[in-house]
């Protein structure tokens, strides 16, 4: 028997400097999971397509933007709602244990998957016991 | 009601503000719907019809239902989150499992007339209001 989901709320980014332009995005709920091979980032960013996610890269940081598109909210009225909605930002910072060349990321029905392959020294050895 | 602004910024902003005024309103309090079951539901009106948007990322459509019967929506299905055997975890945000929500609209709808579309993770539910709610203009003599 399958486990109930409960609703989590979404989770604002906190701001360390005060911005210019009024903005109010959202963390993605993210899964990290590790393997031999590489490191799997997912994020769920519903509403973002290919066209609007930037993933980029620099001094070993990796930072996830999803734009969503509100213009389809123009023309409706607001009666009842749960949540709110917004672009979605999250960073991470990478070890030198990833290849950063061969980051592959991908995305459907508004889930980001970010495959993150690790370097060959970093893969574990495994130690034979004498 | 949700309009442009010239500037991109000032409009997304008067968008979310709107939501969060919105939030959790009367509109459905005499009814049975409340926030706290999955998934969450924003609500609109679109002239005299209903558009609600549903956030579900990662849904698989063979495990999404849609069911209307009356003025009631019923969504229902499962989220299926899997990683590889063998995969670690760092870090564990995301839910996974099966939900069963049913929302009364407290106005009539037009049961056979709901569409649905599923994209980008977002499930918009498109319900007209029944004719016989839709107001009559009344001729004076």
């Amino acid at each position: 028997m399958a486990q109930e989901l409960a609703v989590q709320q979404k989770r604002e980014v906190d701001k360390k400097e005060e911005s210019t332009v009024p903005f109010r995005a959202f963390l993605p709920a993210t899964d990290i999971f590790e393997t031999d091979q590489a490191l799997t980032v997912v994020l769920e960013m519903p509403g973002v397509s290919k066209d609007s996610v930037d993933v980029s890269l620099e001094n070993d940081i990796v930072k996830i933007e999803g734009r969503i598109d509100y213009s389809k909210y123009e023309g409706l009225q607001p009666l009842y709602t749960e949540y709110n909605v917004g672009h979605y930002v999250r960073s991470f910072q990478l070890s030198n244990r990833i290849d950063q060349d061969a980051i592959k990321a991908e995305i459907e029905d508004g889930v980001m998957t970010l495959v993150l392959p690790k370097v060959e020294k970093a893969k574990p050895r495994r130690i034979a016991i004498n | 009601m949700l309009t442009s602004l010239s500037d991109p910024f000032e409009t997304l902003l008067a968008i979310q503000r709107a939501l969060d005024s919105r939030r959790e309103s009367d509109w459905m309090a005499r009814g049975t719907a409340g926030f706290g079951s999955f998934p969450p539901i924003n609500i609109f009106q679109q002239g005299h019809d209903f558009v609600a948007v549903v956030e579900l990322p990662g849904v698989d459509k063979s495990d999404l239902q849609l069911e209307a019967k009356d003025d009631t929506i019923r969504i229902s299905g499962k989220k299926i989150v899997l990683y590889d055997e063998g995969a670690s975890a760092h870090r564990r945000e995301r839910l996974a499992g099966a939900f069963d929500r049913t929302i009364v609209m407290p106005v009539h709808i037009d049961a056979a007339g709901v569409k649905a579309d599923y994209r980008d993770g977002l499930l918009v539910i498109f319900a007209p209001r029944a004719e016989s709610d839709k107001p009559k203009t009344i001729k004076i003599n």
